[in-house]
């Protein structure tokens, strides 16, 4: 006879810190959407499981001091519903996930938990200058989201911690994602960029899915944009950019990648397809701050 | 491990074997309703699709605990009595049906689209219904289907 060990069921989130810290081989469950197939296949049987889906603090969304609070436990379809406007490129992204029934279950948190450079939260978090809230009964610190995941399927939580919510700064100008799948839903990304622009300290940020160990960021890009914006006032009198331009950003974000050859896609046509995908959402965004933000 | 939940309208109890056990499992195995589709416990097919307190999602990737004292719709609750819904009234017309197999999927999917969108164009069908896999009947009648029961809904 196999005994059943229950499900820890907590309903407070200081109630889930307790129960962790009293049960490190337990395992959290969120919206399931990663966890669930990895059972179902009994790639994993862990010893207990620990359902984060009573806990109502992780369920908050609000805004205070300029950020986005957003619960671990928020999915996907809270996310596309109401904060389009505050986190475009996180909103654009969380569309892009699944299906209807995957984005009403998984959650940001349950993507940096899996940590899969092919998260497809992770990119529009770590343009955005977005930070990860960690908590454990021993207390709470606060990890930058660029900072969060240190190889494939790695991340820098304890065993006795939490994913308590993302601080995504509110954005202060156009954002874009973008991701290339082998169909148009249901896909992980064989690669993806976003990228916010911020009208007020005047940089433009971004970052690459799915084409390094874990999402980066491209210096080189962002810098060769600013030179050339403060060379023509660009933030004051911004006009479209050049072919040349768009094809230079677009060339020096997919040097900043790291791609290998895996079933999804290979180096060279993660490099080509990551150039076409910056330059374009670098048209979108430019051209939207030249219309309405400048 | 005990589980109470209340699916189509009844509540019912459950004893899950092993804490990894899914809904889907439960309904199937356990309460004898094998409407809901397994054919694939990954997410992909949607064959599965049934509503938890009101929101689609795919049974296979629900921790039967996490629907302890919730409210699930399957299936076999779209309609009413022995008159078929709308949905699986067009979904039989227009012929979207062969095997059958992603049929049950299909209905509560298409079901939560046009409870949300009465009448949706052919972009938010598809989008509706990306979730939702058919190795037999190509989308073309299912499409179909939607569009019909969207009129038939909405007159
Ligand atoms: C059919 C299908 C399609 C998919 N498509 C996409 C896609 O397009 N893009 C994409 O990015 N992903 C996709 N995924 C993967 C998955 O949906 C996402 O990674 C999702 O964000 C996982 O969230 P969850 O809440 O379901 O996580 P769960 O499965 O509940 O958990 C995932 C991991 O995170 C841990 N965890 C969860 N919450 C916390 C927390 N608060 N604190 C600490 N650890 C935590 C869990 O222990 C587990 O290790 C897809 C999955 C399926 C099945
Ligand atoms: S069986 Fe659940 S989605 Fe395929
Ligand atoms: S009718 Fe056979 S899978 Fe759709």
């Amino acid at each position: 006879m196999i005994t059943v060990e229950a499900t820890l069921t907590p309903t407070t989130l200081a109630e889930a810190l307790e129960m962790r810290a009293a049960h490190p081989g337990s395992v959290p469950i969120a919206g399931g959407t990663d966890l669930m197939v990895e059972l179902n296949f009994d790639r994993r049987r862990p010893e207990r499981l620990l359902d984060l889906t009573r806990v109502p603090e992780l369920a908050e969304l609000g805004r205070d001091d300029g950020a986005v609070h957003l619960g671990a436990g928020v999915t996907y379809t809270g996310i596309v519903e109401r904060l389009g406007a505050a986190a475009p490129a996180l909103a654009i992204a969380s569309r892009t996930v699944g299906s209807p029934q995957i984005r009403n279950r998984g959650t940001v948190g349950g993507n940096l938990g899996t940590a899969s450079p092919a998260g497809d939260a992770l990119p529009p978090l770590v343009a955005s200058g977005a930070s990860v809230e960690v908590a454990s009964a021993r207390g709470r610190r606060t990890v930058a989201a660029a900072d969060f995941c240190v190889g494939p399927k790695r991340n820098v939580l304890d065993a006795d911690e939490l994913i308590v919510a993302v601080d995504v700064p509110a954005a202060r100008g156009p954002q874009q994602f973008a991701k290339v799948g082998v169909r148009n839903a249901m896909v992980i990304a064989v690669c993806s960029f976003a990228l916010a622009v911020d009208a007020r300290s005047r940089r433009v940020t971004t970052a690459i899915g799915s084409a390094a160990p874990t999402v980066v960021s491209a210096p080189e890009a962002e810098a060769f944009l600013a030179g050339a914006l403060d060379e023509r006032d660009g933030w004051d009198r911004p006009a479209r950019l050049g072919e040349a331009e768009l094809a230079r950003f677009g060339d020096l974000v997919a040097a900043a990648a790291r791609p290998i050859d895996d079933v999804r896609g290979t180096v060279a046509y993660r490099r080509h397809a990551l150039a076409v995908l910056a330059r374009r959402a670098l048209d979108w965004a430019w051209t939207d701050y030249a219309r309405s933000w400048a | 491990m005990r589980i109470a939940l209340n699916v189509n309208g009844e509540p019912r109890e459950v004893v899950a074997a092993w804490e990894g056990e899914s809904l889907l499992f439960v309904l199937r195995e356990r309460l004898g309703l094998p409407g809901s589709k397994n054919a694939c416990e990954q997410g992909e097919c949607g064959s599965c699709t049934v509503y938890l307190d009101g929101v689609p999602v795919c049974a296979c990737l629900v921790l039967a605990a996490q629907a302890d004292g919730r409210e699930v719709l399957t299936v076999e609750g779209i309609a009413a009595g022995d008159e078929l819904h709308p949905v699986q009234r067009a979904f039989v017309e227009c012929g979207a049906v062969q095997c059958g197999f992603c049929t049950p999927g299909l209905v509560v999917a298409a079901h939560a689209l046009l409870e949300a969108n009465p009448d949706p164009g052919d972009g938010e069908i598809r989008e509706a219904l990306a979730g939702n896999v058919c190795r037999c009947t190509g989308y073309e009648k299912i499409l179909e289907a939607v569009r019909v029961a969207s009129a038939e809904m909405s007159r």
